[in-house]
């Protein structure tokens, strides 16, 4: 085949003159966690809560739980990234809509990204939490009642610390989740990985090299995260049960 | 608020609209019919005991599964067309592009199923091929006969959900330029200065679409599985 | 000590409690048995409000659980409870079990907690096992350690459900020698069992149930000798002859 391979090109002086392409690579890397890591924050705070509402007795606290988790989990990413990017700057009062707009064009990208990202993978973290305290035995619940816990020290001392370990698995799988679809936030612009990996092919005409790099990247993300995740499900282990001794 | 809605440009979009939702459904339906078969014999090859089988099933799915789909797309549209067309020597000007981009995404979808296949055979009590293999059946057999339909009974909730799922992700081969339904809504918003208007009609259509859908699939559980 | 007046409870048309009376005094042992489905489990959990029931009354020390405004939770810090499976917080150790709710509920110091849990401990034959989690013992252990841990609250009285149905049987008595321990120190108790070995060593009456309705109320010599009714009476010949 005629193609020219040349790994040297990521250590040419970039376009725009001030880097190399390898610094590019490493900036959308960067951009990648920071935004992976801030949206799953906002996912694990927001998740934890919902998820626990979508399972106490108050029938209108858990209707709204789950309305949020129906809206969040049915409409696709990118129709949801596209809606905070462009919709919502639109309909804010003008005052702080035009604010907004004129603000840093790449923290306007990275505030939607952050957002979307975030609320999205809420809901699916509520599920997974959910599904966990359900998952308790009933007895467990009504052993921490018995013993005169209020329903919130019941949640607080007895269902959420072991939900939570049960909940870990899922929610590696959506930790890992968020660095994947962070890569949709590319669509409006923000340079992350994925960006820059096209931007390298537009820029160097080494098409291979770029995407190899770029998803080779990904996999080392995806490698690490497991990683890190395994110790610390061995960490937080239970002796005599699920993973521990 | 200060936005003033003006719908008026979807009633006349609707033929367009829906031109997009029909590719969008044509997709779906393609990436769900090639995602299981090929799933299930990725399943198959990942529980088989032919050691190379099991690692290439293994590789596959968790390279497929580690990389993003929106990364597995641009590789499909921009880079394998070429890669196709020098190796079969298509003559150049001959657009692979689409084609190749909808072939990446079922591949990609195929690693999922598979991994759904792959719980729901082991999901099959061990003593079932015992049983098989007790009457005389051979391996081949009691796969096809006995646990497959067993397996894909239990699956059906988790296989229809992963439909619903993968009907969302067909709205990201916008980035390889596929007219689909969002592509559709975004390019006449676009070109009426309406993208408010119609990105929130889109994203209505999508909540009722896969809300319906995922209702009639929990009823569809409850039905065979209750409790 | 335990009023039960009128009790009934049902789910949408089924009902679960019939019409369900009586009482256990200060010290008083009581025995429920029952087929499975009779209604026992529900009738006590009702005496401390774990089941919220739709007709009737029950009074513990003086204390409407029925009564939207008695502080439940306050209530049951009185009330020790032990359950079929054990309920130990997997996620905390043996020690740990035992003082959380001392130290949360009855706001005792964590040293004191720790103190009277050990204690206890030892009164049920597991000292040794204090630093063990729940998972690493055995279930008649774990039921032991549940037992200490609602003594731990030094409850006013004891509800025991189904105590050891989900023990191995050579658990069974390492469990019923603790509950005859307690009787004898003169605890209210009332047990949901199947043990009527335990019924007639310690019981002072038994209660018979069937579908939802208290069927017998008897002391233990009539209920053994002579009961009156036939359902009774089927339920000892099936339970005893084995």
């Amino acid at each position: 085949m005629g193609y020219q391979w040349n790994w040297g090109v990521f250590l040419q002086p970039s376009a725009s003159g001030d880097d190399t392409y390898l610094g590019w690579m490493f900036a959308g890397f960067k951009m990648t966690i920071a935004l992976s890591l801030s949206a799953w924050v906002m996912a694990l705070l927001l998740g934890a809560l919902v998820g626990v509402l979508r399972t106490v007795p108050n029938k209108t606290l858990a209707g709204i739980a789950t309305a949020y988790v129906e809206l969040f989990r049915n409409v696709p990413l990118l129709v949801q990234l596209f809606i905070w990017y462009f919709v919502l700057p639109e309909l804010l009062p003008a005052s702080i809509g035009n604010a907004y707009k004129q603000s840093n064009p790449v923290l306007q990208q990275f505030l939607a990204s952050m957002v979307c990202l975030g609320l999205f993978t809420s809901a699916r973290v509520a599920e997974q939490v959910r599904a966990g305290i359900n998952s308790l035995p009933k007895g467990q619940k009504n052993a921490g009642l018995a013993l005169g816990f209020t329903l919130a020290q019941t949640y607080r001392f007895v269902m959420l610390p072991m939900a939570f370990r049960l909940v870990v698995p899922p929610l590696t799988s959506e930790f890992l989740n968020i660095f994947k679809n962070s890569a949709v936030c590319s669509t409006i612009g923000l340079l992350e990985l994925a960006a820059q990996g096209r931007q390298l092919v537009d820029y160097t005409a080494q098409p291979y090299e770029s995407f190899i790099a770029v998803t080779l990247s990904y996999i080392i993300i995806n490698v690490t995260v497991m990683t890190l995740m395994h110790r610390f499900e061995k960490r937080i282990a239970v002796p005599g049960y699920i993973g521990g001794k | 608020m200060t936005y003033e809605f003006d719908w008026s440009s979807i009633p006349g979009a609707l033929p367009f609209l829906w031109d997009g939702m029909k590719i969008s459904l044509v997709i779906t339906a393609q990436a769900v019919v090639i995602g299981i078969v090929w799933g299930t014999l990725l399943a198959m090859m990942r529980l088989s005991s032919v050691k190379p089988l099991s690692w290439f099933a293994a590789g596959y799915v968790n390279l497929f599964r580690a990389v993003p789909l929106v990364m597995v797309l641009l590789w499909f549209f921009l880079i394998v067309p070429e890669f196709v067309g020098q190796l079969f020597n298509i003559p150049k000007g001959t657009d692979l592009r689409l084609s190749s981009a909808m072939a990446g995404f079922a591949l990609f979808e195929a690693a999922y199923y598979s991994e759904i296949i792959r719980a729901g055979i082991q999901s099959v009590p061990k003593g079932q091929i015992a049983a098989a293999s007790a009457l005389g059946m051979n391996y081949a057999q009691a796969m096809r006969l006995v646990v497959l339909p067993q397996a894909f009974r239990n699956m059906v909730p988790l296989l229809l959900t992963q439909a619903i799922i993968l009907f969302q992700d067909t709205s990201l081969v916008y980035v390889s330029a596929l007219a689909d339904f969002f592509g559709a809504a975004y390019k006449v918003g676009d070109r009426d200065g309406r993208l408010v208007e119609l990105l929130l009609f889109a994203g209505a259509v999508y909540f009722v679409i896969c809300f319906s859908a995922s209702q009639i699939v929990k009823r569809l559980q409850k039905k065979y599985h209750p409790a | 000590m335990i009023k039960i007046a009128n009790v009934s409870k049902h789910y949408g048309s089924f009902q679960v409690l019939k019409d369900c009376t009586t009482s256990v005094s200060k010290g008083e042992v009581i025995v429920v048995c029952g087929p499975s489905g009779s209604g026992k489990s529900t009738l006590i959990k009702c005496v401390n409000g774990l089941e919220p029931f739709q007709s009737g009354e029950i009074v513990v020390n003086g204390i409407s659980v029925g009564d939207p405004k008695t502080n439940l939770s306050k209530l049951r810090a009185q009330v020790g409870m032990v359950f079929q499976n054990f309920e130990l917080f997997p996620h905390m150790s043996i020690t740990q079990n035992l003082a959380i709710a001392q130290v949360k509920v009855l706001k005792r110091s964590q040293d004191e907690a720790m103190d009277k849990g050990l204690k206890l401990l030892d009164r049920v034959g597991l000292k040794a096992q204090a630093d063990k989690f729940p998972g690493q013992l055995s279930g008649g252990q774990q039921q032991r350690v549940a037992i200490a841990r609602a003594l731990a609250m030094d409850p006013i009285c004891m509800l025991f459900d189904e105590p050891t149905s989900a023990l191995d049987p050579e658990m069974v008595n390492e469990v019923l020698d603790v509950m005859t321990e307690l009787a004898h120190e003169g605890m209210t108790m009332m047990c949901v069992t199947h043990e009527m070995g335990f019924a007639k060593r310690v019981a002072n009456r038994v209660i018979f149930m069937d579908q939802g309705a208290i069927v017998e109320d008897d002391s233990k010599e009539t209920f053994f000798a002579n009961p009156r009714s036939q359902r009774a009476q089927n339920f000892l010949a099936k339970i005893l002859h084995h």
